[in-house]
């Protein structure tokens, strides 16, 4: 067998119909600049679009995003984020990260994904629950009253395990 | 491309059974996708989506976001997937009989 027949037919076998589908995914989102932030929110509410259950476990600064005094005002990091293809210095001005931030925010408006807020009372609705890290939430001298409504409870590490089981895990 | 037969009728679908011409469908028909997909019964809070899905697609050419379809179609994201457990978006634009969404959101 040639090589390229090889490899299609390992294209082949990874889009095999008898594959397993996926049936539960685990998010855990552990960042809390906008593009840390939104990758994991995609991944849980499009698993839920699939029929796919899901939950979401925040952790570290990834709690900014269901904490309700920091969660309307998360930034794109316009600093250390080569993606922006900004001069570091330049990325690292006064008001530079709010107004990368004002201009992401108008285009993903455009496509229809919504802010963080609304975003994640649109997954809680759709019936994925989602919990606060405790050693994250200790940390950082918060309590349960800090997050928004829809937070289902601050959990151990130990108890997201549990709640994972049977399921894939995306770590974001 | 293959055809498939509902409530009599040949219709055209792609792979995962989406109707590819949005004008073979009748009510008969959503009927039976319904029930081929678990949905025993469409109420009057399915067609609600089911219709909106329609007019929506008919009228801009793409189905809607569940962001959309939660805030115009009448029936809000909670019971939206109680309506439809298995995906609201995909499994309500398959009963309509218009083409898979595509989008993200």
């Amino acid at each position: 067998m040639s090589e390229v027949a090889e490899m299609n037919e390992t294209v082949d076998q990874a889009d095999d119909e008898g594959a397993e589908p996926i049936k539960k995914v685990s998010v855990i989102i552990s960042k809390g600049s906008l593009e840390g932030i939104y990758p994991g929110l995609i991944m849980a509410n499009g698993a839920r679009m699939e029929g796919i259950e899901a939950n979401v476990f925040f952790t570290f600064f990834g709690l900014d995003a269901i904490n309700k005094s920091k969660n309307d005002n998360v930034k794109v990091s316009t600093v250390g984020n080569p993606g922006l293809h900004l001069a570091t210095m330049v990325g690292g001005l006064p008001g530079m990260s709010s107004m990368v931030t004002k201009k992401l925010a108008g285009e993903m408006e455009k496509l229809d994904i919504p802010p963080i807020p609304e975003f994640l009372e649109m997954i809680s609705d759709s019936g994925a629950p989602l919990y606060g890290c405790k050693a994250s939430v200790d940390l950082f001298g918060l309590d349960k009253d800090d997050f928004m409504p829809q937070v289902e409870d601050i959990i151990t590490v130990g108890e997201f395990y549990d709640y994972a089981a049977g399921g894939q895990i995306i770590f974001t | 491309m293959s055809t498939a037969t509902y409530a009599g009728t040949p219709v055209e679908v792609d792979d995962e059974g989406f109707m590819t011409d949005p004008d073979q469908w009748n009510e008969q028909i959503a009927e039976q996708i319904a029930a081929e997909n678990e949905i025993d019964q469409l109420t009057e809070r399915h067609w609600m989506v089911i219709n909106y899905m329609r007019e929506s697609y008919l009228e801009d050419g793409s189905a809607p976001s569940i962001r959309t379809l939660g805030k115009a179609s009448g029936v809000p994201i909670k019971e939206l997937y109680q309506l439809f457990p298995k995906g609201p978006a995909k499994r309500a634009a398959k009963i309509a009989g218009i083409p898979k969404p595509r989008g993200c959101i």
